[in-house]
């Protein structure tokens, strides 16, 4: 889409757009570039200087059972926490658009912690959870349920999926009730006067006509899980006990800033640029799709 | 509503109530720590309704704190909230402006230049990005927490969608009566424009002030801390070290000004968000 009318300047666009120009060529495509160019170089022990050594960081990177690892736990923690995230959202936003009463609070109350960021939601939930002062530890061990999130990687990877998807529900719930208020009632009132139940209704007619919103949103979290995460991580687990919530973009800041290994962490930036490259395709095909549906 | 059988809608009120009751628990629960004495709270259980000690904990935090007083945190987090707020939304209006109501060469460059930008979140590229704005001497400033993250497309692409259904004839009428491109932007465009902004402006607020990653690269000294990243600080590591009491209170803090936001000013939120993601 382009304007008819536009107005005539030759150097007054230029200058509106230099700001934004300059701030995007400083902070974003000079390191990209310094991020592809140091993928390809292998600094001595010592730092001094560094050797081209073409794309053998990535053929190590590959080879490294450490990273590979790194892609099982970000799949899993991923998988975990899109989908906990969005049933109970799906879930509170299907009641919540059947309540007339109250519906306003109730949507007040469910939205609020998409304000909280993500570190601060993993101090409040390691408050909750820390086997030697959180309150519900002290319960779940008083039933007898074992729980040592410092000690065992499983429950630690738990612990942070709960915390993450807990944040990332009123983002969800919000856009479930949007897409399921856009149903027409009329669909609804149809299948009833036809004797559909209340799951029969949901499962052949309000499912299908919200997939956009569900594909939509089941990109989003994926790239919150991603990469927006990485409080959570820092503040609950750091990576541990013993790499099971290392994460991949928690990899990089920590081969990079703790383990000083520029050039691995450079490749692992080069690859986790894919696959936000990838993720954004993808997001972008879907929203031509959404504007024909 | 199709049914309005009274067990029904009850059954309804009743797991929406048991649900906000889960979703809520962790900042009560955080409230009810910061009313406590460390003592009470690394005694488990600790008790679950507030205690006596409010004013006694949040002074304490606000005044001295742990390492520095959250006051000072937040006097931070609230010009990076600001500043990338305010930067994000004056830099990508102008650009926006420029691709929509200008024709030039390399427009469609620039354009593609920006939209890139949308691709990569900071996490992806901190280590070069932090060697850049070390070289430039940004380490433990304001404008070192706030210029690399308002390099960031989605605000230009928000303006450029509304300026692309802002009627032509607008545009003849004021040029009609000589108005120049900085008249019809300045009392056409930007009026029409407010509550985008104001939009935007919410989103943004919430997005600068939670920033963590950044802060934890960019400052090194404490007093250069953000309230979000200084947390992680606070927090105890071992039962004779640090505060929880303290803690809690710095993290209820933390999260009220991005949480007054979203609650008072709801409708521009969720229209910020909707369209943000457009």
């Amino acid at each position: 889409m382009e304007k008819r009318v536009t107005f005539d300047h030759r150097l007054l666009p230029y200058l509106l757009l230099t700001p934004q120009l300059v701030v995007t060529i400083v902070f974003f495509f000079w390191p990209a570039a310094q991020a592809l160019y140091q993928s390809l170089l292998l600094p001595d022990p010592f730092g001094l200087s560094s050797r081209f050594v073409w794309l053998s960081n990535f053929e190590y990177l590959f080879n490294d059972r450490y990273y590979l690892e790194a892609f099982t736990t970000t799949a899993v923690f991923t998988f975990f926490v899109t989908l906990v995230s969005m049933s109970m959202a799906l879930l509170f936003a299907v009641l919540a658009d059947q309540v007339i009463k109250g519906a306003s609070t109730y949507k007040t109350l469910l939205i609020w912690p998409y304000a909280v960021a993500p570190a601060v939601a993993g101090v409040m939930w390691l408050f909750m959870f820390q086997p030697s002062i959180g309150v519900l530890a002290f319960y779940m061990k008083a039933v007898g349920v074992p729980w040592n999130p410092v000690l065992d990687g499983t429950h630690a990877m738990t612990l942070v999926i709960l915390a993450a998807a807990w944040k990332q529900i009123s983002y969800n719930f919000l856009f479930f009730l949007a897409g399921l208020q856009a149903i027409p009632k009329s669909l609804i009132e149809a299948a009833a006067i036809d004797g559909a139940g209340k799951w029969h209704r949901f499962r052949t007619i309000v499912f299908p006509l919200l997939s956009p919103t569900t594909f939509f949103l089941l990109v989003v979290n994926v790239v919150y899980a991603f990469f927006e995460t990485f409080g959570i991580i820092h503040t609950m687990t750091a990576g541990g006990p013993g790499r099971s919530t290392t994460i991949l973009v928690y990899k990089v800041y920590s081969d990079g800033f703790v383990g000083q290994d520029l050039g691995s962490s450079a490749a692992q930036s080069v690859i986790l640029m894919l696959v936000v490259g990838v993720l954004t395709i993808i997001q972008f095909r879907y929203i031509e799709r959404r504007v024909h549906y | 509503m199709v049914e309005k059988r009274g067990v029904g809608t009850n059954m309804v009120h009743l797991v929406l109530i048991t649900g906000i009751v889960i979703v809520c628990f962790p900042i009560y629960l955080t409230f009810v720590g910061s009313t406590l004495t460390h003592f009470e709270v690394i005694r488990p259980p600790m008790p679950l309704v507030p205690g006596p000690h409010f004013i006694e904990n949040y002074t304490r935090a606000l005044t001295s704190g742990v390492h520095v007083p959250v006051g000072r945190m937040l006097f931070n987090s609230l010009v990076m909230a600001m500043g990338i707020a305010v930067g994000k939304i004056a830099i990508s209006i102008l650009s926006a402006y420029a691709i929509v109501y200008f024709r030039f060469p390399f427009r469609m460059l620039a354009f593609w230049a920006i939209f890139m930008t949308l691709m990569l979140p900071v996490e992806v590229r901190i280590v070069p990005t932090y060697e850049v704005a070390a070289s430039l001497g940004l380490l433990n400033t304001y404008s070192g927490l706030i210029l690399p993250l308002i390099a960031s497309a989605t605000a230009t692409f928000l303006f450029r969608q509304f300026f692309l259904t802002v009627p032509d004839e607008l545009l003849e009428a004021a040029r009609v009566d000589g108005a120049g491109p900085w008249r019809f932007f300045k009392d056409i465009l930007l009026p029409l424009s407010v509550t985008n902004i104001a939009a935007l402006f919410v989103i943004l607020f919430i997005y600068g002030w939670n920033q963590f990653l950044w802060p934890l690269l960019i400052t090194t000294k404490p007093e250069m801390n953000t309230i979000v990243m200084g947390l992680k600080q606070m927090m105890p590591t071992a039962d004779d070290y640090g505060n929880w009491p303290v803690t809690m209170a710095a993290a209820m803090l933390a999260v009220l000004p991005p949480v007054a936001v979203v609650l008072f000013m709801q409708r521009l939120f969720v229209k910020g968000l909707v369209e943000t993601e457009k």
